[in-house]
């Protein structure tokens, strides 16, 4: 057990190294922008002075690494300093105090709830038919379904998100009038109608991580198929259902839970088109916005949040196949 | 509640309907093992296949809409396309090619055929100038000599043949003009054209598509996205490869620190999701451009292709480090080969295969960022044509296909350009991949 | 025999395999058959159909594989049209299989007394406590150490001679009828071989089971069968008992196989006192990073002569040529070629030190460039080394294939996978002439390869080396080669030199015990050596037990 403790240790080390690291990057990209902020909040009405204030109040004026550290201590803390949008509402306005709703967290917050909520319910509805597929396939594989299920996997891989969710548009919105084509959702809004609202985004990102996932699954479970111990099953007449749950499940396991991972890391990328698509007020559809209106402490943060999401299904992926290898549970 | 009633007897039919299906087919069939043997779930299974083509054949005449129509008549079309493209490929060509096609399923076949339209179309959808039939031509003759030097006489000849075939297709086309019926940023005084060219529904015969928000043909502007997305996303992978499989290739060929240092940096730009770290890239990209749409694409180039290299690189590297364990190279190192040879005539002939499912695989992926980039407003920039940007200035248009479907054509079409690439090239991948695999499955 | 009642019948048997969509024949109407109790030895090449005919037996076959014509009865029962519900209650419980990886054949995720008990259970024949009381006692009679404890261990803490122990007595849980061993122990060092061939061959004695024993190692098959078979490429050569079948072929075929054996190189006269070897390896200490991997390794190889190392798995003899060859440099001692300290990394040696020594590898298929031809593998050395180009450079290279017994005009412009596995270990010597060497490393170059291939192999070096004056380390684990073509042997064992010396006094005792112990457990082709040399070392005195006792 020891040992499996050491590797996982180590792998939540390096996770939190990669972040410290990846942080730092994001980092230096930003600051890598001409201008900055202060010319960026004055806009037109830049001087010499006024940027000099914002600069100190700011603590741009400080060193680069100084200045990194305390963005990356604030952070950890959940501030994310103060949204440039606003900030230049607020310049305009002539309201030089800042409300608690002028800060980054605060605008974020409510919204990385929505992308949860919405990858949440495009995660129950994926997980389990692509598992089932994926089995499905790979028992019977080229046979018809097999090739029919490859053709359909295939195609919707490969389609780019928003064309898959114009197609569900027309179909489930348009022609068909079943569900709402905006996902305008807001707090306090009853469940059932927000998960209306959320379905139409969750079924657009379910086909194409449906699709990614089925066939890792089904690879999985070739490959698994294939191993000398599921012959030596059959060849000790072992009745084909117990062979899956009692013999392939047991090691399919660590594979499984990567392919789960992996594709809901893949979520994370997805949610930003297809929430631009459909208007759902997500993280996604905040960070296109800030990118087009280039609000850098948002778009930083945003940036820090998905990469944050992504390496830790990576790490948690990484340490539930180790946990799940007998290999490593009983040591020598 | 009712629907869930409806769901499970349906399920009942179907299970049902297999039992029936399993007995008859034992009974004619006197008990073959085929049919002794099968489960009861892969019989409710053809019988819910045999379901699905009923209603499938059911909403086609008589009950569905016209898109269901326009989908399934566009798929006998490719289908026939690529039917008879494989029959060519099977008549023409050196022995090897035409085994290679007779071997070809028909995804493949489409996919091939599909990907050569596009080409067509994007070398195409302008005037050909004389100059770039020179340059082929200037290239293409020292081809041709040394195919016949170094070559069979079959390959020879083949290859001859195709120069001569490319050559004088360009010519044609020099002489039949440019595919696109209009300039791409030709601007026409009738804005918003509704496309099916009737009159009466308020379309225009001279633009079959109709014409945008601000009065370009339709068209014509997906004419040329095939040349400005597809070219924009080639180019991009192609740069891709060449600093991710070079560098891949060098970390696995020396290893030690090279290999430690490159691997980290890899690792540490991996771990940003690719689109999200395209669009704060992108964001700083517009921002040293200004407005100079130009550049802007120019730097998007080159953002996806490091982007992108580092997967590239990760493949390079394996495909690389599985080579370079065979005795073969370490033959060669013990021979005292440079580092020169050792890539370049030991490593990389062994790893084409792999490299060029990859390209495939890449390029679908590039493809598709830089449409998602577009379609969000940070992509390819106007004036150029492009897929992305099209779909998201004409999708509104959707919401009107119940009542005028040939209205909601345009942004489908474009976004459905887009997917039909991706879709041929990954048939060909997978076709590719399939047969290197060999025989394991 | 007429009086055994007969349990397999294979009679007329077709079977075919699928490549690249088409169908290639595997087996070519084979007939078989089997009477209770009694073990039959189905021996051929690579690629002879054993495995496949094997598994036909117990009524399977592999994906890609079906069956022709023909037809397959056990015990009056037809497995060829059997429904897979009646071939699943027989499978396991009447015909039991033993693979050849345990390794691999054991699902990582249970303990093997659970796989053990599985085949009982699921077919009704013994409850769980029974049946783990009865894997106890199997492990037991199949002399595994701590038989009570074993079975409660997961396959990768256990070794792979137990492994196969404990997979043969899993095969025994339901007290089979019949048990196909698919080449059992192929996979293991000899002195481990041993101990699973006696206690496979008490096992099925004790119990009376029928048994086809799939081996390509005609000294092995001698021990355990009761009859032979000969298959070559899927047809049927012939069949007697192993007695008249080892004393007395029929077949031109079978007489090949059986003559192998017996392949002798003249001796030479003894090395003149004070002769600078062409290599000496100078008492060298080396290590994979901080892991020690040799011990002060220190022996000679002189001009002409073929110095055998000999040794089990990880016993570092592949190291010490990693060594010579420079891609592992030593920690202490140094390689010296004709009396001259070479430089310790091969990326130091000049392009004349470099040629000097050359490597023949053990598997061909990754020695050549899949993507040369012939031509290339060959002519890159020769214009490397010797700066010939152009129609010399042809030349030359027509002259190295002629050299290895391959035509010029068929082989030059052919690719590797074109070729036999013999024809590409004879370029790959070729390769190594090349470079117009004195000194050939020969890693293990016949042990991937069929006998009488090998024989040809070595046939074509012994004569290299007395046409060419050519020194060889010939690195290997089979007793027989050395036997065959070295002149003086060295025998290592945990990453330093037991013994060594030339090879008459090394084949005749008195030895060191490992030596002793190695050279005892080359299997011989008669059929009491076995029995015999059971009853000289003791039941408690063979394999992992002799090597620990020492």
């Amino acid at each position: 057990m020891n040992s499996v403790l050491r590797i996982v240790l180590q792998r939540l080390g390096l996770g939190v190294v990669t972040l410290v690291v990846v942080s730092f990057v994001i980092f230096v990209a930003v600051n890598a922008m001409p201008g900055d902020f202060a010319q960026a909040i004055l806009g037109q009405g830049y001087t010499e002075e006024a940027g000099e204030a914002i600069r100190r109040e700011v603590g741009l004026d400080k060193p680069y690494f100084v200045r990194y550290f305390s963005w990356l201590g604030a952070a950890l803390t959940g501030d994310f300093g103060t949204s440039f949008a606003k900030a230049n509402f607020a310049a305009y306005a002539g309201n030089t105090a800042g409300s608690g709703l002028d800060t980054v967290a605060a605008s974020i917050a409510p919204r990385l709830e929505n992308t949860l909520f919405l990858a949440g319910v495009a995660a129950m509805i994926a997980v389990p038919i692509s598992l089932v597929l994926g089995l499905l396939a790979a028992l019977y594989r080229n046979t018809i379904f097999d090739r029919f299920t490859n053709i359909f996997t295939l195609s919707s891989i490969s389609s780019p998100e928003f064309f898959l969710a114009y197609i569900l548009i027309l179909l489930l919105a348009v022609l068909n009038p079943l569900l709402p084509s905006l996902s305008n959702v807001f707090e306090g809004m009853p469940f059932s109608e927000r998960f209306i609202k959320t379905l139409l985004p969750a079924l657009t990102l379910t086909l194409v991580v449906t699709a990614h996932m089925m066939r890792m699954t089904r690879a999985a479970i070739i490959n698994l198929l294939a191993s000398p111990y599921i012959e030596m099953a059959r060849l000790k007449g072992i009745s084909p259902m117990r062979i899956i749950v009692v013999h392939a499940l047991p090691n399919a396991l660590a594979p499984i839970i990567n392919v789960i991972a992996l594709n809901l890391a893949y979520l994370i990328t997805g949610v930003v088109v297809v929430e631009v698509v459909f208007v759902y007020p997500g993280i996604g559809q905040l960070f296109v916005d800030s990118v087009k209106i280039r609000d850098i402490p948002v778009v930083q943060a945003s940036c820090l949040i998905f990469a944050a999401a992504y390496i830790l299904l990576n790490l948690l992926a990484d340490v539930l196949s180790i946990l799940s290898n007998p290999r490593l549970r009983h040591p020598k | 509640m009712t629907y869930i009633l409806y769901l499970i007897l349906l399920a009942g039919v179907c299970v049902g309907g297999g039992w029936v299906f399993r007995q008859s087919g034992q009974m004619a069939t006197q008990n073959a093992p085929y049919f002794r043997d099968m489960p009861l779930g892969v019989a409710s299974g053809f019988v819910i296949g045999l379901l699905a083509l009923i209603g499938g054949i059911y909403l086609y005449f008589w009950n569905g809409n016209q898109f269901f129509r326009w989908a399934i008549q566009g798929f006998f079309i490719f289908s026939v396309l690529a039917y008879y493209f494989r029959l060519l490929g099977q008549q023409l060509g050196t022995s090897a090619s035409r085994k290679l096609f007779r071997q070809m399923p028909m995804t493949a076949a489409f996919g091939m055929a599909t990907i050569l339209v596009y080409a067509f179309l994007a070398i195409f959808a302008g005037q050909v100038s004389i100059a770039t039939i020179f340059l082929i031509a200037v290239v293409g003759l020292p081809l041709v000599i040394y195919a016949q030097a170094y070559f069979t006489t079959e390959a020879a000849r083949s290859i001859t043949w195709i120069m001569f075939g490319v050559i004088a297709i360009f010519i044609i086309m020099y002489f039949v003009g440019p595919i696109a019926p209009y300039g791409q940023d030709q601007i026409f005084p009738r804005a918003n054209i509704v496309p099916g060219g009737d009159p009466a529904l308020g379309g225009d015969p001279a633009f079959p598509l109709g014409t945008d928000q601000i009065g370009r043909d339709i068209l014509s502007r997906l004419i040329y996205g095939a040349q400005n997305t597809v070219g924009i996303a080639f180019v991009t992978t192609c740069l891709a490869f060449l600093i991710g499989a070079t560098f891949g290739f060098l970390a696995a060929t020396l290893q030690g620190w090279l290999d430690q240092i490159i691997s980290r940096v890899v690792d540490v730009l991996m771990a940003i999701p690719a689109l999200i770290f395209a669009l704060l890239l992108m964001t700083i990209a517009s921002a040293w451009a200004g407005s100079n749409g130009a550049l802007l694409t120019v730097y998007m180039i080159v953002i996806i292709a490091v982007i992108d290299s580092t997967r590239v690189y990760r493949l390079a590297r394996a495909v690389g480090l599985n080579i370079v364990v065979m005795d073969y190279i370490e033959a060669a190192k013990l021979r005292g080969e440079g580092l020169g040879y050792l890539i370049f005539r030991e490593i990389l002939p062994n790893a084409t295969a792999p490299l060029l499912a990859e390209f495939g695989l890449r390029f679908c992926f590039v493809f598709l960022t830089i449409a998602s980039l577009s379609f969000l407003g940070v992509g390819i920039q106007p004036p150029l044509a492009d897929w992305g940007t099209m779909v998201r200035d004409l999708a509104q248009f959707i919401n009107y296909a119940a009542f005028a479907p040939q209205a909601a054509t345009a942004p489908l079409l474009a976004a459905g350009a887009i997917a039909l690439l991706t879709v041929a090239v990954n048939f060909v991948v997978d076709w590719m991949l399939h047969k290197s695999s060999g025989l394991k499955e | 025999m007429s009086e055994k009642e007969v349990l397999v019948t294979i009679r007329d048997l077709y079977l075919e395999g699928r490549t690249d969509e088409t169908w290639m024949p595997i087996i070519n109407g084979v007939d078989l058959t089997l009477h209770k109790g009694e073990v039959l030895g189905l021996i051929g090449e690579s690629g002879a159909g054993k495995s496949t005919l094997g598994l036909a037996a117990m009524g399977f076959t592999r994906d890609g594989v079906r069956i022709k014509k023909g037809s397959v009865e056990f015990d009056g029962i037809d497995l060829v049209n059997a429904s897979a519900a009646v071939k699943r209650g027989l499978l396991g419980k009447r015909i039991a299989y033993v693979a050849q990886s345990a390794a691999a054949s054991f699902n990582p995720a249970h303990k093997l007394i659970d796989q053990h008990s599985e085949a009982p259970i699921q077919h009704g024949v013994m409850a769980k406590s029974e049946s783990e009381a009865d894997g106890i006692e199997l492990y037991r009679r199949l002399r595994l150490p701590n038989p009570e404890q074993i079975g409660f261990r997961y396959p990768h803490q256990v070794s792979g001679g137990q492994l196969q122990r404990a997979m043969t007595a899993m095969a025994m849980s339901c007290r089979p009828d019949l048990i196909i061993f698919d080449e059992p122990t192929t996979a293991l060092d000899v002195t481990t071989q041993i101990e699973v061939l006696a206690s496979i061959r008490d096992i099925v004695e004790q119990f009376n089971t029928a048994a086809i024993y799939i081996t390509h190692d005609l000294a092995v098959v001698a021990q355990m069968a009761d009859n032979i078979k000969v298959l070559l490429k899927g047809d049927e050569v012939e069949e007697a008992d192993t007695r008249t079948m080892l004393a007395d072929p029929r077949e031109d075929y079978t007489k090949s196989l059986w003559a192998v054996r017996s392949f002798q190189r003249p001796k030479k006269p003894a090395v003149q006192k004070g002769a600078v070897p062409v290599v000496r390896v100078n008492h060298v200490t080396a290590a994979y990073g901080t892991t020690p991997v040799l011990f002060d390794v220190d022996f000679e190889i002189h001009e002409g002569r073929t110095v055998a190392v000999v040794g089990e798995s990880g016993s570092g003899k592949s190291t010490a040529a990693r060594c010579i060859t420079g891609l592992l440099p030593p920690k202490e001692g140094q390689i010296e070629f004709e009396g001259v300290a070479m430089p310790a990394d091969y990326r130091r040696r000049n392009k004349d030190q470099l040629r000097q020594a050359q490597m023949i590898y053990q598997m061909a298929d990754t020695a050549l460039n899949p993507r040369k031809t012939i031509g290339e593998i060959i002519g890159r050395p020769v214009q490397f080394y010797t700066g010939l180009t152009g129609n010399e450079r042809r030349r030359r290279v027509d002259e190295l294939l002629a050299e290895i017994e391959l035509e010029p005009s068929i082989y030059h412009d052919r690719l590797p996978s074109e070729l036999s596995g013999g024809q590409k270990q004879r370029v790959g010597i070729a390769r190594a002439l090349a470079a117009e060497p004195k000194f050939i490393i020969c890693d293990e170059v016949t042990s991937a390869l069929d006998q009488l291939v090998a024989e040809g192999i070595l046939k074509l070096l012994a004569r290299l080396q007395d046409t060419l004056g050519l020194s060889y380390m010939f690195i290997t684990h089979d007793l027989a080669t050395v036997k065959s073509i070295a002149d003086e042997v060295v025998v290592m064992k945990d990453g330093k030199v037991v013994e060594q010396g030339p090879k008459d006094e090394m084949f005749k005792p008195p030895h060191h015990a490992y030596t002793d112990l190695l050279l005892s457990s080359v299997p011989e082709m008669d059929p009491d050596w076995l029995t015999n040399l059971l009853a000289e070392r003791g039941v408690d005195n063979i394999g992992d037990a002799a090597v620990d006792k020492m």
